[in-house]
């Protein structure tokens, strides 16, 4: 087998695997940017999921065909979106600890997917497999490029090209618009964006807001690209996986973008590794953790320095020095 | 009466009290909603838990790596550290206290059970001690290190039961008698349920926790770095060495609460596709418990309780045992949400001294 070969197989399973990571990371830096920490992606994506699984079903049944995957896309945004209002709720109005709400919001949300998945199904532990997914697809034209179109356009979905696409957006957005820079100074230094006249409240609402908005559509990627049917099992360990790559991506779009790349490289390898030569001789464990390991070792310095932004975590009370 | 209960003592026990009720009231609400009888569900967790004797024991089975992980959470927030890395603790006392009572087979019990057991402890506790140690020394935050621990430690173990210590059904062989905790009166006490010793290493547990907290000049100086390392810093206390130990004891907790179910509930230790879910409970029980030894087991009692009555509201009530997890999460909500809890309370005590 040549390293061609190899690529071939790898690097669209990279893709595959890296899109739902991309997308809740990207929600991640929005949420933590403002300021608030957010280990509930989780949790959020988990809904997403839910909500994918459950209104592609349901759009099926409709007659929507082909295109209810991708409205479910649309609707497990807007799930994630008032989801995650729960954490702005009681981390920036009652001013609980960021880091507890977020493990509750993990909590409610396992619990009550599973409970409405009970509900609508009669009992049963999981929904049905969706029978529209988004496909891997060639893409036309570009998959017959000599060597590259294999390797970047062939057996890939869409879903993996907007993951990147966003990606860019997003830092766009944060790093060249004004709403940019006043979300990552309420991050940064809430007391002195309230007195330059930013809604320190409402530019961390909007951030945890599109941390839902983005987990929901990592959760629902990983739905209807991947999994195809949810149960409690659908998500577990995809969202902090996610935010681990946006640490390692030290809080910024385009590194949390390659970090979830990189990582999605990882666990595909994990997967893909049993027909890859030398490869194979490798414990899968290693790939399997390789992600924390190096997330630690950014967090340690020995890898290029990961600074949290100034005042993440810390909520903000109106007058209090 | 609100004002009587505001300035008295009893004014702490205020928020998870009212957490506790709010909780169960909106997880009633849900099940009306969603078209199930409350009364019936609740009546038939705790009938079960009360009167039928398998299920206080099965209750009192699972309070016990409850409680433990509770005081690990605990132990480290009384030292300004959240230790969400319970879970992965766990796991790795888990593991090492099953592996090392398989490994010394033919020891006897006096020896081979305290072994097992302290092993499991010392597991955990290296498990914490790393994420202690980026902390005081490269000051990682402890949150993000402890979940990629955690990680680490589900992977690694699966890996290692795999691979060296496999046995048919996707877990390790079962451990020597002479390692176990599991008590045939006991569990014929309770009518055949998985009740064993180590409520006694959860009851000395709390005890040492107590003692280490609040009557050694090492426990004074734990809580006066959580209260402010700046300030326990300035007054000569070494705040990393602080940090590092303090870590180090929770994830020993930790780690004897994987042991109990390795030693006692299980007898092995299974490869889990994904987290067991005891160590984030523990964060529950801690925060309910307002950080106290005798606050982690009141608070460790309630959820066991509503964790295994939730099997009997399931097949009785015919509610999803989802529902608990759901309690227990708007439980956590509304502890964290004291401020607004205590506002809410100081406006009515107010409007009642007008009157």
């Amino acid at each position: 087998m040549s390293l061609l070969d190899v690529l071939d197989i790898i690097i669209p399973a990279t893709l595959l695997t890296a899109a739902p990571l991309i997308f809740t990371a990207l929600g991640g830096v929005f949420s933590e940017r403002s300021g608030v920490v957010n280990i509930g992606l989780e949790g959020l994506m988990a809904v997403g999921a839910f909500t994918a699984a459950v209104s592609t079903y349901f759009l099926e049944n409709l007659g929507a065909g082909a295109a209810s995957p991708w409205l479910s896309l649309l609707i497990a945004a807007a799930a994630g979106g008032l989801f995650s209002l729960i954490h702005a709720v009681v981390s920036i109005s009652f001013r609980a600890d960021q880091t507890v709400s977020g493990v509750a919001l993990n909590l409610l949300a396992v619990g009550v997917t599973v409970f409405l998945v009970k509900l609508f199904f009669e009992g049963a532990g999981q929904t049905p497999f969706i029978k529209h997914r988004i496909d891997k697809v060639d893409i036309p034209g570009l998959h017959s490029i000599p060597v590259i179109g294999p390797m970047l356009f062939s057996q890939v979905a869409w879903t993996s090209y907007i993951a990147i696409a966003i990606g860019l957006m997003v830092w766009a957005i944060l790093y060249k618009t004004p709403f940019g820079l006043r979300l990552r100074s309420v991050g940064e230094h809430p007391a002195a964006a309230d007195t330059l006249g930013i809604n320190v409240y409402k530019m961390r609402y909007i951030g945890v807001f599109l941390s839902g908005v983005f987990g929901g559509i990592g959760g629902a990627v990983y739905l209807v690209t991947i999994a195809g049917n949810y149960n409690a099992m659908t998500i577990s360990g995809q969202g902090f996986l996610a935010l681990a790559a946006m640490v390692f991506g030290k809080w910024h779009p385009a590194g949390a973008m390659g970090a979830g790349l990189f990582f999605g490289f990882a666990q595909s390898l994990s997967i893909t590794s049993q027909q890859i030569p030398l490869l194979d001789q490798l414990p899968d464990v290693i790939l399997l953790i390789a992600p924390y390991v190096l997330t630690l070792l950014v967090l340690a310095g020995f890898v290029g320095r990961a600074e949290a932004p100034k005042a993440d975590g810390v909520p903000y009370i109106k007058g209090q020095r | 009466m609100i004002q009587r209960f505001m300035n008295g003592k009893l004014y702490p026990l205020f928020v998870p009290l009212i957490s506790v009720v709010l909780g169960l009231f909106f997880g009633a609400l849900i099940m009306l909603a969603g078209g199930y009888h409350p009364i019936l569900a609740y009546q038939s967790i705790f009938e079960s838990v009360f009167l039928q004797p398998y299920y206080t024991g099965e209750t009192i089975r699972t309070m016990i790596p409850l409680v433990l992980s509770g005081l690990a959470v605990a132990f480290a927030f009384r030292t300004g550290l959240f230790n969400i890395g319970v879970e992965g603790q766990l796991l790795a006392g888990w593991f090492v206290s099953v592996a090392a009572a398989i490994l010394c087979d033919g020891w006897p019990k006096i020896l081979l059970l305290p072994l097992s057991i302290l092993a499991g402890a010392a597991a955990g506790a290296v498990w914490g001690l790393i994420p202690g140690f980026l902390k005081a020394r490269f000051k990682v935050h402890e949150v993000i290190s402890t979940i990629m621990m955690n990680y680490i430690a589900l992977y690694t173990t699966n890996y290692l039961i795999k691979h060296y210590l496999y046995t048919e059904g996707e877990r390790t062989p079962t451990i020597p008698d002479a390692a176990s905790l599991a008590s045939a009166t006991l569990s014929h006490l309770t009518q055949g349920s998985r009740l064993h010793w180590g409520f006694i290493v959860a009851l000395l547990a709390g005890l040492l926790m107590w003692f280490i907290l609040w009557q050694t000049t090492r426990g004074y100086e734990l809580r006066a770095v959580g209260f402010s390392p700046d300030a326990a810093g300035y007054a000569g206390m070494n705040v990393g060495r602080n940090i590092l130990l303090s870590m180090t004891f929770s994830g020993m907790f930790a780690g004897l609460a994987g042991a109990m179910e390795g030693l006692g509930t299980y007898q092995y230790m299974m490869i889990n596709p994904a987290f067991v879910g005891i160590g984030f409970s523990g964060i529950a029980v801690a925060l309910l418990g307002m950080n106290t030894s005798l606050g982690v087991f009141l608070a460790g009692a309630l959820f066991a309780t509503l964790q295994t009555g939730g099997l009997t509201m399931q097949s009785e009530a015919g509610v999803p045992i989802e529902l608990i997890n759901i309690v227990i999460a708007l439980i956590i909500f509304l502890v964290g949400s004291s401020y607004i809890i205590q506002l809410v309370l100081n406006r009515l005590a107010k409007r009642g001294e007008k009157r």
